[in-house]
């Protein structure tokens, strides 16, 4: 099993998750990030107060997928995520060693 | 006694009350989500103090018969002794003194409160409340008894000072100062990002202001005529001009029209205006507005340049307004009243409550310090002042309700059972010594 951990811009959330669920994921987790890579941040200005804003909204996408799956949901993701401006995102795959099912104790790809 | 008047300063009583939490709102939303209580508290608990104050000895001290030179008032009054309901301001065509003295009180709350935002995040509560109990007793009282008692030496001096440009705004703005020179700096001060945390309260908080300032100027006629409609029209007019005026300095210089600048501009335009009354015309009005908002727009950054951190820039705002309004109705003043002359009074008004202010406000904030401590320790600032005086936050954060905090039981215990230690014990926040 693979985790696949997608960092992308907030307002292409609905459309990935709607192009997952077609491809047949059956859950994700979705989280409100920050943080900052190639884009830069922006200035906002208080009574004459100049601060640089440096973090940046983010929304951060987390799938649990079957390994031969993997390589295609990353797909489904970069394509619905991408704008081709700067600070798009990423997303990264990581090996995973167990899942559990809370409900039902199930294990493995069973629990997915 | 006359019933138009009478209605008029009694709601004009109430809309100047509804200021203080209004001030609370718009000072709260500018601090940080750790102190936002705190900022609240502040300016909330003069409602309390200075009421009591009040009915004790401040209205005798204020506006009780002279002592003798215009500096003060006497005890004759105290606790509204020799006041009753059928009592009147003036001849028969007077205000029950109970009106005046209503309406009067709400000026002695909001002024020590008004000094508040300069110490932001940092004050002991517990010392805040000792200090502006001082503070409206030995700076506001005397100051009061100066411009509007018929034998206060500026109110014989013919200082034009209609609402309280003196009074108040200069009053509280250079007594704010003296405070942070004793206080001192917040920790990271120019350093770290101090974002105000909610700048729709600090909207709210000038829409208050604002609504309420109508009976703070106009109800100051103390009747319902047209000194009190002049005054509430020039009200409008200069508050507007001022919120341009700020947004315009700040588009200029920082590129950006911002909700922070138009709502302190509003405020400045309310501070400038203060002291005029129905002595300029529209236009004197318009000017005063847009001079104080693009002049305190300036202001407000003074503070970085000379290094005093007056956190919520009650010096730029109350002070700088203060003073601009109360020294250009002197030059505007209609009826052939403006001029050298009435400048040069107007002068002596602003300076002398200035130098008074001052040096009484930092000896008191002095004291104070010296006793029982200014300033929070410093792990509670960093931490935040509302947990560590308040035993409360803001804002529960948490998605999910309590799961993560939970509520303490031992908190609810009976007076008088003993602690118990035990998980329960253990989950709950440290109860730990309120140093407030």
């Amino acid at each position: 099993m693979k985790l696949i951990t997608a960092i992308v811009k907030p307002f292409r959330v609905d459309e990935i998750r709607e192009a997952l669920q077609t491809f047949g994921v059956q859950g994700l987790t979705v989280s409100e990030a920050s943080g900052y890579g190639r884009q830069r941040g922006h200035t906002e200005v208080y009574r004459g107060a100049e601060y640089r804003v440096d973090l940046l909204p983010k929304a951060r996408i987390e799938v649990l997928v079957e390994d031969d799956d993997a390589e295609d949901v990353v797909d489904v993701i970069v394509k619905k995520a991408q704008t081709g401006k700067i600070g798009d995102g990423k997303v990264w795959v990581v090996p995973v060693e167990t899942v559990v099912r809370v409900r039902t104790g199930e294990r493995g790809p069973d629990a997915l | 006694m006359n019933g138009a008047d009478t209605a008029f300063v009694l709601i004009s009583a109430a809309l100047v009350m509804l200021m203080t939490p209004g001030l609370a709102f718009f000072y709260g939303g500018m601090v940080r989500v750790k102190s936002a209580l705190n900022m609240l508290m502040m300016s909330f608990i003069s409602l309390g103090i200075v009421t009591v104050l009040w009915v004790l000895f401040g209205y005798s001290l204020a506006f009780g018969d002279d002592v003798g030179a215009g500096l003060l008032g006497d005890l004759g009054h105290i606790g509204f002794k020799g006041i009753g309901p059928e009592t009147l301001t003036g001849g028969k065509e007077g205000i029950p003194v109970f009106a005046f003295a209503l309406f009067q009180l709400m000026f002695a709350v909001i002024t020590p409160a008004l000094m508040s935002g300069a110490l932001a995040d940092r004050a002991k509560f517990s010392a805040w409340a000792l200090f502006i109990t001082l503070w409206v007793s030995v700076v506001y009282f005397p100051v009061a008894h100066w411009v509007w008692q018929a034998d206060g030496w500026l109110f014989k001096l013919k200082v034009i000072d209609f609402a309280g440009g003196t009074a108040v705004h200069i009053n509280a703005g250079i007594g704010a100062l003296a405070a942070v020179l004793v206080v001192g700096k917040r920790i990271g001060f120019k350093k770290d990002p101090m974002r105000p945390h909610s700048l729709p309260l600090v909207m709210l908080g000038t829409g208050l202001l604002w609504f309420g300032w109508f009976g703070f100027n106009a109800g100051s006629a103390l009747a319902a005529n047209g000194a009190a409609a002049n005054m509430a029209m020039n009200t409008q007019v200069a508050t507007g001009a001022a919120m341009l005026g700020w947004l315009a300095y700040e588009r200029i210089r920082h590129g950006a029209f911002t909700t922070l600048g138009a709502a302190s501009g509003a405020v400045a335009g309310l501070v400038a205006i203060t002291p005029s009354g129905a002595a300029v015309n529209a236009f004197g009005a318009l000017l005063i507005g847009v001079v104080a908002g693009a002049v305190c727009s300036w202001a407000v950054g003074l503070k970085f340049k000379l290094g005093f951190d007056d956190s919520l820039d009650v010096v730029g705002v109350h002070l700088v307004g203060g003073v601009i309004g109360t020294l250009l109705v002197g030059l505007l003043a209609t009826g052939g009243v403006g001029g050298a002359t009435q400048l040069g009074r107007q002068a002596v008004g602003a300076f002398s409550v200035m130098a008074y202010s001052f040096t009484v406000s930092w000896l008191l904030a002095k004291l104070v310090d010296k006793t029982i401590g200014f300033r929070a320790a410093e792990d509670d600032e960093i931490s935040g002042i509302d947990q560590a005086f308040h035993a409360e936050t803001a804002y529960d954060h948490t998605g999910v309700g309590a799961a993560t905090r939970t509520a303490a039981p031992a908190l609810h215990r009976p007076p008088g059972t003993p602690e118990q230690a035990g998980p329960e014990q253990a989950a709950a926040p440290k109860n730990k010594k309120v140093d407030a």
